[in-house]
């Protein structure tokens, strides 16, 4: 009996190897034909769109999410009452289609397009506006809606007062104060509205299930793989031209790029810097990048041993070189001298950047007492960021630039998540971060970076703890100014300031390039990071 | 015989509750925050406060540590912190991804392995034993990570011949029944996928057998010569046995036991290489997804797919004692 | 991790290693490990990483941390024998330096390793019962969780650097010495002489430090030499994945993985380093398996 069981383990590896070997064999031959039958599915504009991505949605649901890539997607399933224009940050009609604000810019009447339905065949109305923004205010988990809104923990609806269906097709909302940004603001993916029906349907299981009115209907979603949309036949705007969305998962930059060149996906985002110079070679590929509206930046901890010197912080601007360390971005970044992108209205052109200067440097370090040097850390991230492509070859760059005028920087390198607490606890010399615009406004950069506001230790989003007073009246000021012209002027002020105190070394506004098959026409990126699929078709 | 199962699977309980306590003490010594990295950098305080305390993380340790137990207990893994999904559906979607990969390699290692140990030893000193063994050296001292990139680098960058990355291509149609590729499209008679899938499965599988391959190779050369040396071989020989038949009937049987051993302890090994080739091939299995929520702190995926791994770690190696007992009648169990 | 601990249990099976051993037998082993060819030229690989340490000023044609950014990724010349890395700097030189740090990885790790699993390996055999058995149970439970992911656990909870990689790689190595040493220490204890010791009044500590732990000395050193390969490779394997060395440290699995992003256009910055790991490994192994045919009296004709 023993030996019957060895005989049938002994035939059961003959079996495999004849079956291996048999595949083995065949592979090559059949290879060919597979790649053949590959690219004719291409070429038969089979009307699927392929995005390759680096990372997977964590929730579909808009309103408890704040990363990239789940946003990419439910930007096309959902509608928010106004949206961005194709190319820039000014809004258009959607939900929506008229609004109105009284004079003190407290209350907004919205009236809604009529006949829009849900995915799942609901109609929308205004009611379903009220329920959504009630929702946002029941938990922090809503996390955009607290931060755009300034929620609190025992305010939960920030200076939203009250949101009310004052018609069926018309909404009003109660501010509790003018705030400037706030149309732009509602414009914003996280605030696109979903179905109550599939929310109370699907309950804790509604981050799978998303029901909007967008342009693509959810299909499926295969964790870290794929998720699949089709298009909305009954969409209100401009139906899709192209049948399917299907967005990719595949980590490695590099891998993801030599899928796109295989023709396996039609388009990708997070490409390597390296392989920018490949792909502007490759005669099927078209390179499109996104327009800038972000900025990447090395803080310095203004409450902290030798950097509450302003002259060390110039000095440490001076003794940069920042042409040298772009080179690093491979043509994808320009040089930042200020905090906003030049994108934005209110840009100061006239400020003129530090340049880079040793002997300078070396000069106002020995005014302030430091000539025999310091040492200083520099925290960075170990993940790459859209504004900032590979941190930990920028901070190697700059420890040895920085050696030049005997300054010793130790770098310390922590995910994501740890970076962002080390960071907010101040426990940083120096340390990178960026931002991504989520509205279009000045205010979005400077009072939420800069501002005194922001700068209490644990939670700032001033990282640099920068308090400056005047700065400060400033911004207020801008903040509540509802006329656009005085509002840029203030900001120009602003920067003037930022620049003289050097709170940051800023370093570049990147273009995240996508590299795009040239099959694909329209494809036009919007500067918020995300735009929807329905414009673009496939030859 | 079954006595002595029951026994073997109680033993095991002490030692998954020290697993469960290593992991989650450890898990929770990681300096970080899951609701910061949930919320990310445009969360406020107050927000971050009112969402630990949605996720019970304010509770004291030893809470925490029952109410996962006791989860366990009632069968229920628990939801990922960061995706709010079921622990059971993600590791459900990735644990096949893992087993295809693991049970793969160990098919290359184990065929290539056993077949080259056999001959090497049949042939002691000829080419084929020389070229195998420093074959098997080169195979233990190769870090499987540059070995995965160099064949990226060949066969998909320079050569253009196997896909760089991923389990299909896209536009493959594969009806999952098992979520092993292999077999769903054996069984579902999809010729094209399976293709597909196996060329998939090629580098990271190869890179993944490299090291088992040679350590199997090695051993079951060494121990074919030590039973051949014995006397009952020799007597065998004598008696005038064609010698295929005694290496086959005699010496591998008696050698298949170290092997065995060997087996059941590189399968532990594949388990945990799996991270790094995951990692390189951008293979969508539990090894990058673990690793992935440790960096992330996401705790309850952590605690629960280690425990899952730790308990098929020790199955497999109670499978192999049991295996035992079929190759070598003098083992007794108890 | 696991990888040469199956060979090292396989030779627990072997009743011969067990017996004691005498000085001769030390020096006829050692006459083995130089006459092998194959383990000679682990011991040349060896020596030459040894000797590329301590030159490494001397020998390198660069500084190893000095960039030169605007000639990155340059590939081998008469200027740059490896290519310059995304820094622009020289890999050659980098590479010489670096195997400062692998001899330290080497050593470090194995030393955690050996002596913690030695230590735990004497107490469990030597005592048993109780002690035994809480010990072999804690090892059983090391063993059960995958020794990578336990690595990268201990580094997650320690923070990321090179030191801290170098004590989880040496800590996920401790079972195999303890095993290994337990058994050898179980089949001692039972001898006639140390029976005797015994019997004329010797201590525990004297016991085992004079009469056990050398009787075990074999193995051990057979267990160091093949560990220092898997230590090397594993404190690797974490720095590819970011876990150990920081910047500007020029460890070789930190520099294959930093060069990982530029594998299309500049396939010699993975290359390289990731060859001169598989070298040394291989050194290791060679000189490891000479070792252990050397002291196994087994193969003595």
């Amino acid at each position: 009996m023993k030996n019957k069981a060895l005989w049938m383990l002994f035939s059961l590896f003959a079996l495999m190897l004849l079956v291996v070997a048999g595949c083995s064999g065949n592979d090559e031959a059949s290879s060919e034909g597979d790649s053949d039958t590959e690219k004719a599915a291409e070429g038969n504009g089979d009307n699927t769109f392929v995005f390759g991505r680096g990372a997977d949605s964590t929730q579909l649901d808009p309103s408890k999410v704040t990363d990239g890539e789940s946003i990419y997607v439910t930007n096309q399933i959902y509608d928010t009452l106004v949206r961005y224009k194709q190319e820039g940050t000014e809004v258009k009609p959607a939900l929506a289609t008229e609004w109105k604000v009284s004079d003190d810019g407290l209350k907004w009447t919205f009236q809604l397009r009529e006949g829009v339905k849900f995915h799942d065949g609901t109609d929308f109305t205004a009611e379903d506006v009220v329920f959504n923004f009630e929702r946002w205010t029941e938990s922090a988990e809503y996390v955009y809606y607290g931060y755009m809104f300034g929620a609190t923990e025992d305010d939960m609806g920030g200076i939203i007062e009250k949101v009310e269906a004052t018609g069926d097709y018309e909404v009003t909302f109660t501010l509790s104060e003018p705030n400037a940004p706030f149309l732009n603001t509602l414009a914003m993916p996280p605030f696109g509205i979903a179905s109550p029906d599939a929310i109370k349907k699907h309950g804790e299981e509604y981050f799978k299930n998303p029901v909007g009115t967008g342009p693509f209907v959810f299909e499926e979603w295969i964790p870290d793989n794929k998720i699949t949309l089709s298009k909305n036949e009954n969409y209100f705007g401009e139906v899709a031209k192209v049948d399917e969305v299907v967005f990719r998962v595949i980590p490695d930059n590099g891998a993801r790029f030599m899928e796109l060149q295989a023709g396996s996906i039609d388009a990708m985002n997070g490409m390597n810097p390296q392989d920018l110079d490949t792909a502007e070679q490759d005669v099927n590929l078209q390179i499109i990048r996104r327009p800038s509206m972000n900025v990447s930046y090395m803080a310095m901890n203004t409450q902290k041993g030798p950097l509450q010197d302003k002259k060390v912080r110039q000095a440490i601007n001076l003794a940069i070189d920042k042409k040298k360390l772009l080179t690093l971005f491979e043509g994808i970044g320009k040089p930042a001298k200020n905090p906003l992108p030049p994108s934005l209205w209110g840009y100061n052109d006239e400020i003129e950047d530090y340049g880079y200067d040793v002997e300078k440097a070396k000069q106002l370090l020995a005014e302030a007492g430091y000539a025999d040097g310091m040492e200083l850390t520099l925290y960075t991230m170990s993940n790459p960021r859209p504004y900032l492509p590979q941190p930990k070859f920028a901070a190697q760059a700059i420890q040895e630039m920085l050696k030049d005028v005997n300054i010793n920087v130790e770098i310390v390198e922590n995910e994501w998540d740890a970076h962002l607490s080390a960071t907010e606890n101040g426990e940083h010399d120096m340390a990178f971060l960026g931002w991504t615009g989520d509205n279009g406004d000045p205010d979005n950069f400077l009072y939420v970076l800069l501002d005194k506001d922001n700068a209490k230790k644990g939670s700032a989003g001033n990282i640099a703890f920068y308090k400056n007073d005047e700065l400060h009246d400033i911004l207020k000021k801008a903040q509540t100014e509802l006329d656009q012209e005085k509002r840029v002027e203030l900001y120009k002020e602003a920067q003037v300031i930022i620049h003289e105190d050097a709170p940051w070394f800023p370093i570049a506004h990147t273009t995240p390039p996508l590299a795009v098959s040239k099959d694909v026409k329209n494809y036009i990126p919007h500067p918020t990071g995300s735009e929807p699929f329905n414009h673009l078709e496939l030859k | 015989m079954l006595n002595y199962i029951i026994r073997r699977l109680v033993s095991l309980i002490p030692v998954l509750i020290g697993v469960s306590i290593l992991a989650f003490s450890l898990m929770h010594l990681v300096p970080g925050d899951p609701a910061r990295s949930i919320l990310g950098e445009k969360a406020t305080e107050a927000q971050l406060e009112a969402l630990r305390e949605e996720l019970n993380l304010n509770d004291p340790y030893i809470v925490q540590y029952g109410r996962f137990m006791g989860q366990i207990a009632q069968g229920d893994l628990g939801n990922s912190i960061t995706s709010k999904e079921a622990v059971i559906v993600e590791i459900g979607s990735r644990l096949p991804a893992t087993l295809e990969l693991t049970l793969f390699a160990m098919g290359i290692a184990v065929l290539v392995g056993v077949l080259a140990g056999v001959i090497a030893a049949v042939k002691q000193y000829s080419w084929f034993d020389n070229i195998s063994m420093s074959g098997a050296l080169f195979g233990v001292s190769m870090p499987i990570f540059w070995l995965g990139l160099m064949m990226i680098w060949l066969f998909a960058v320079e050569l253009n011949w196997l896909p760089p990355s991923g389990r299909l291509s896209n536009d493959i149609e594969l009806q999952t029944i098992t979520n092993l590729y292999l077999l769903d499209s054996i069984l579902t008679l999809n010729g094209e996928a399976f293709v597909n899938a196996f060329r998939h499965l090629l580098m990271p599988g190869i890179a993944l057998a490299t090291i088992p391959m040679a350590i199997i190779a090695r051993m079951t050369r060494s121990s074919m010569l030590e039973v051949m040396k014995q006397d009952y071989i020799r007597t065998a020989n004598a008696k005038g046995l064609a010698s295929r038949l005694v290496v086959f009937q005699h010496a591998l049987k008696n050698a298949a036991l170290p092997v065995l051993t060997v087996i059941g302890l590189q399968f532990g090994f594949l388990l945990g290489g799996a991270v790094l080739t995951e990692t390189i091939f951008s293979w969508p299995g539990v090894g990058r997804y673990v690793m992935d929520a440790i960096l992330s702190r996401d705790y309850p995926v952590v605690q629960s797919t280690i425990l899952i791994v730790a308990v098929i770690f020790v199955l497999v190696n109670l499978i192999t004692d049991l295996l035992y007992t079929l190759f070598d009648p003098r083992i007794k169990l108890d | 991790m696991e990888t040469l601990a199956a060979e090292a249990k396989a030779d627990q099976l072997d009743p011969a290693l067990k017996q004691k051993k005498n000085s001769s037998l030390w020096l006829d082993s050692l006459s083995r490990v130089v006459k092998s060819k194959t383990s000679l030229m682990g011991l040349i690989i060896i020596s030459l990483l040894i000797i590329v340490a301590i030159f490494a000023p001397q020998i390198a044609t660069h500084s190893p941390t000095e960039q030169n950014i605007i000639e990155r990724y340059q590939a081998p010349s008469g200027e740059h024998w490896l290519g310059t890395d995304e820094l622009g700097r020289d890999i050659f030189s980098r590479l010489v330096f670096g195997a400062r740090i692998t001899i330290k990885i080497g050593v470090i790790c194995v030393g955690i390793s050996m002596v913690t699993g030695v230590l735990l390996g004497c107490v469990a055999g030597y005592f048993g019962r109780w002690v035994d058995q809480v010990i072999m149970r804690i090892i059983d439970i090391m063993m059960a969780f995958p020794s990578i992911l336990l690595a990268i656990a201990l580094v997650a909870v320690l923070g990321k650097s090179l030191t801290n990689a170098m004590i989880a790689v040496g800590i996920v190595g401790v079972p195999h010495f303890a095993r290994i040493v337990r058994s050898t220490v179980l089949s001692v204890k039972e001898t006639e002489y140390i029976e005797a010791s015994r019997v004329i009044g010797a201590k525990n500590g004297r016991i085992l430090f004079s009469h056990v732990l050398p009787n075990c000395l074999a193995p051990i050193i057979v267990q160091a030499t093949l560990t220092v390969g898997t230590a090397i490779l594993d404190a690797a394997g974490l720095s590819f994945l970011g876990l150990g060395a920081q910047p500007p440290t020029p460890e070789w699995g930190a520099m294959l993985s930093d060069g990982r992003s530029a594998l299309q256009t500049a396939p010699w910055v993975v290359m390289f380093p990731g060859l001169a790991i598989f070298l040394v490994v291989l050194g290791f192994n060679l000189f490891g398996d000479g070792l252990r045919d050397a002291l196994d009296p087994r193969l003595k004709q």
